[in-house]
């Protein structure tokens, strides 16, 4: 219910396309797809990332031992709890005009990626965290008695047995990094056409007095979203095929 | 051994550079601009309202969230039936959406022109610019969560266990309870983190549907963002830090029902 | 047991009747102001002085702010309000579209509260030397400002800079080609004034074009800005109204009434605002802070010809001016 009747009401209202006479006008608009097209690129980008690297950062939580462990662990999902602007200011100081490190990169398309790495950080680690712990290592220490190497038995043993969360992950960070909005506005610029993303664009256009062309640019990032989506629930249920038999 | 440091070498740097950096950055700031000024800020007493306000929204929507993440996982898990596909990617659809997005649905819904506007008016109930939006909004925005975490759990574990229940006779509440929840324990404790911290940080739709009354319809990251506009860094970081520590003594909470547990086995 | 319930019952519905009438008796009159951002802090005190007079004793006060726009949606969605005080009359506008204020409420003597200006603010000690709107489209000039179309503040600068072009004998045409050449140096199009103001102080950009009140409101907060206010300038008139929906029209009105009142102009030039009221405006103090511009107009100036007209020519998402300026600064088309 409380997801259902937001979604339909915004789908409703979409219909007209407001100010551009027709949902089709509206979402061919060349500054609506230019924002399509960057946010799609780099949100995809940021939820390859995370597939690694957070699978990585999982790993490495749960089966290494450093000092500090604890603390790092605790902290992952802090940037969750912190308002998006907080986020983006942070990095806008730390990768910006005046950065501490001397790196440059805000107002770009990169600082984008960046911003949205911070937030979807938490997704990707802490869905294969509780997939590790439970794992059962009889199966590894069996392969490695074998002579099979470290290689073989990650990608051969493990890798199989977590990808449904590392999916999981995956999905949650590709639709989060598509709807933000705070953290970007921030550090990317807004430039029309070439650093402004979809939801900022929308922001724009019901701002403006356009709520239905604005609404007809979030339904298709949701459609899209949707897909991709499904797509990723189809490559989990080939992926694990051998399992339910 | 050396294949170890590799990975904790590539797993720390990347956290500094995305994570650590910048929550550094935060404490850095408070410091820079002023812990007196930050102080200012969060003992206000429309902040101070305002905390109260996010404490309560996390606290109405995270059980809810967490009831629901639970069945819902189960159901796409456990049971077949037509469209489960769609009902998962659905699931996720909420995190897609803009926050200004969710806002603005509901205006469509409640808003004085809306689907339901004039009946509420009609009837004197109040959703938009009072609490029950904002604990809608709040709810929709962080309602994927214990989901995902609990589906890839589910599927790990797979039902041996349960159906062995069932063959000794077990009802399903009681293989509920006993085993299933147990099995999933670390998936919705994690959850059940990431729930709490969307529903503390979360800001967008929350600005659109509650008015931003002083005093009445404040949470805390609207304070945020009012000391931001007003340019004074201090009380926006200092905000934000506190909620940061909320969330981390959530974190910290969770994490302890484990070794109790463990000890209880 | 059931006897216990039915006395625990008797009781709370009988404290819940007494809270209830008691919060009635001390309802009183509330007036509600939906405000924006930046007034906050100088509201409050013209509330606090207000509630010693006659007029205002026994007057509770509900406030919000936020960004102007944002704030007008919210009204016209439903949030309680009986008066309103924002940073164009484009999004009062709004309102009388909505039905919630009177059409002719800029007419009343009370519709503008206070003004300030369109400014530049430059890095310290003003290195590439910014003066004039001429300055701005120098090469290697950087420029920050709003993004048009999220943002009403940003309105005010693009109207600002074609004025400025046509007062100084620019055809239409030619001012029109300025504001292209002015999105040309644009580096950052922020959604709001203060995320514009922001990006400026964590270093992008030489200019920023903003408005007088905001950065001495950033002053007072000990940021160190400077500004610069061009010969041709727009002022800006921040328009306060009172709902027609009001169930406290006297009061409100009488509110608005001392907004233009000498103390209550005089802590609006405190914090930055330049006041209406003829009195205040004269006094030496005031006038050492708001230096006068010889080339001051307004937004009814016949080149712009008021809000609904600039809206119609400049920010309409089809056919506008702004439109097309940003496709060919931006666009598929350009670079």
């Amino acid at each position: 219910m409380v997801v259902a009747l937001p979604i339909a009401a915004l789908v409703w209202s979409s219909r007209s396309g407001g100010v551009s006479g027709s949902f089709w006008d509206a979402i061919t608009n060349p500054e609506a797809l230019a924002a399509l097209k960057l946010t799609l690129a780099v949100a995809a980008l940021a939820a390859l990332t995370n597939a690694v690297l957070g699978t990585i950062t999982a790993w490495v939580l749960v089966r290494d031992d450093f000092r500090g462990k604890s603390l790092v662990n605790a902290t992952i999902d802090l940037p969750f709890a912190l308002p998006t602007i907080v986020a983006g200011l942070v990095v806008l100081a730390l990768y910006g005009p005046y950065s501490p490190i001397g790196v440059h990169l805000a107002f770009t398309r990169a600082a984008i990626w960046l911003a949205l790495l911070f937030v979807t950080l938490p997704f990707v680690v802490r869905t294969v965290q509780p997939v590790l712990l439970e794992l059962d290592t009889e199966m590894e220490e069996a392969a490695r008695s074998l002579g099979a190497s470290e290689r073989t038995i990650f990608f051969r043993v493990v890798l199989p047995t977590i990808l449904p969360g590392i999916l999981s992950g995956v999905t949650m960070a590709f639709a989060r990094a598509v709807g933000e909005i705070g953290a970007v506005t921030i550090i990317s610029g807004n430039q029309p056409y070439r650093t402004e993303v979809a939801s900022v664009f929308i922001l724009n256009r019901s701002q403006a007095g356009d709520p239905a062309g604005a609404a007809a640019v979030a339904v298709v990032l949701l459609t899209i979203s949707f897909v991709v989506l499904l797509a990723v629930g189809a490559i989990r249920h080939r992926a694990t095929r051998y399992e339910r038999g | 051994m050396g294949r170890r440091l590799a990975l904790r070498g590539i797993a720390l740097s990347y956290l500094t550079l995305v994570l650590l950096g910048p929550l550094a950055m935060v404490f850095w700031r408070v410091w820079e601009e002023g812990v007196g000024k930050a102080w200012t800020a969060i003992s206000d007493p429309n902040t101070i309202h305002a905390f109260k306000m996010t404490l309560l929204v996390t606290a109405i929507a995270v059980p809810l969230n967490t009831v629901f993440g639970i069945v819902c996982g189960l159901l796409i898990v456990r049971r077949r039936f037509p469209g489960k596909g769609l009902v998962n990617a659905f699931v996720d659809l909420p995190l897609a959406l803009s926050p200004v997005v969710v806002g603005l649905s509901l205006f469509l819904l409640y808003g004085r022109t809306g689907w339901f506007g004039p009946w509420l008016q009609q009837h004197g109930v109040q959703i938009l610019f009072a609490t029950p939006s904002i604990v809608l909004v709040t709810m929709f925005v962080s309602l994927p969560f214990v989901v995902r975490e609990v589906v890839p759990m589910l599927r790990e574990l797979g039902d041996t266990e349960e159906q062995a229940a069932r063959t000794l006779g077990a009802n399903g509440l009681q293989t509920f309870f006993r085993i299933t929840l147990p099995s999933i324990r670390w998936a919705v404790i994690y959850g059940v983190i990431l729930t709490t911290a969307r529903c503390l940080g979360e800001y967008g739709a929350v600005a659109v549907v509650s008015g931003s009354i002083q005093g009445k319809t404040e949470t805390a990251t609207l304070r945020v963002q009012e000391e931001y506009e007003n340019l004074n860094m201090a009380g926006a970081y200092g905000i934000a830090l506190i909620l940061a520590a909320l969330g981390l003594l959530v974190l910290v909470v969770m994490l302890r029902v484990k070794p109790k547990e463990e000890a209880a086995r | 047991m059931p006897m216990n319930n039915t006395r625990k019952m008797t009781l709370v519905a009988a404290v819940v009747a007494a809270l209830v009438t008691a919060a009635a008796a001390a309802a009183g009159t509330n007036l509600a102001i939906v405000g924006y951002s930046t007034p906050k802090t100088v509201m409050g005190k013209i509330i606090q002085a207000w509630q010693q007079t006659r007029d205002g004793q026994g007057v509770t006060f509900t406030q919000s702010y936020g960004p102007s726009t944002d704030q007008a949606r919210a009204v016209a969605n439903g949030l309680k309000a009986d008066i309103v005080f924002l940073s164009t009359g484009d999004d009062v506008n709004l309102l009388v579209d909505a039905g919630l204020v009177d059409s002719k409420w800029n007419r009343q003597s009370y519709g503008i509260a206070a003004d300030t200006v369109v400014v530049f603010a430059v890095r310290d000690g003003n290195p590439k030397h910014i003066k004039g709107w001429a300055d701005l489209v120098k090469p290697g000039v950087q420029v920050v400002t709003p993004n048009p179309f999220s943002s009403g503040s940003a309105k005010w600068n693009i109207l600002a800079a074609y004025g400025a072009e046509r007062r100084l004998g620019k055809t239409d045409k030619q001012a029109t080609a300025y504001v292209q050449q002015l999105f040309q140096h644009v580096v950052s199009q922020d959604t709001s004034g203060s995320n514009a103001t922001n990006t400026f102080l964590s270093g992008k950009g030489d200019v920023l074009i903003t408005y007088e009140s905001e950065a001495i409101n950033a002053r007072l907060q000990g940021k160190n800005i400077q500004y610069v206010i061009p010969r041709q300038t727009m002022l800006i008139q921040l328009p306060a109204a009172v709902l027609q929906k009001s169930s406290n029209k006297d009061a409100a009105n009488n509110f608005i009434r001392y907004l233009k009142s000498v103390p209550a102009q005089e802590l609006f030039a405190q914090y930055g605002f330049r006041p209406v009221n003829p009195t205040v405006a004269k006094e030496a103090s005031v006038q050492k802070e708001f230096p006068a511009r010889p080339g001051i107009f307004k937004i009814d100036d016949k080149y712009i010809g008021g809000w609904r007209q600039a809206d119609k020519v400049w920010f309409d998402l089809k056919s506008g001016r702004m439109v097309k300026i940003e496709e060919a600064v931006g666009g598929p088309s350009s670079g």
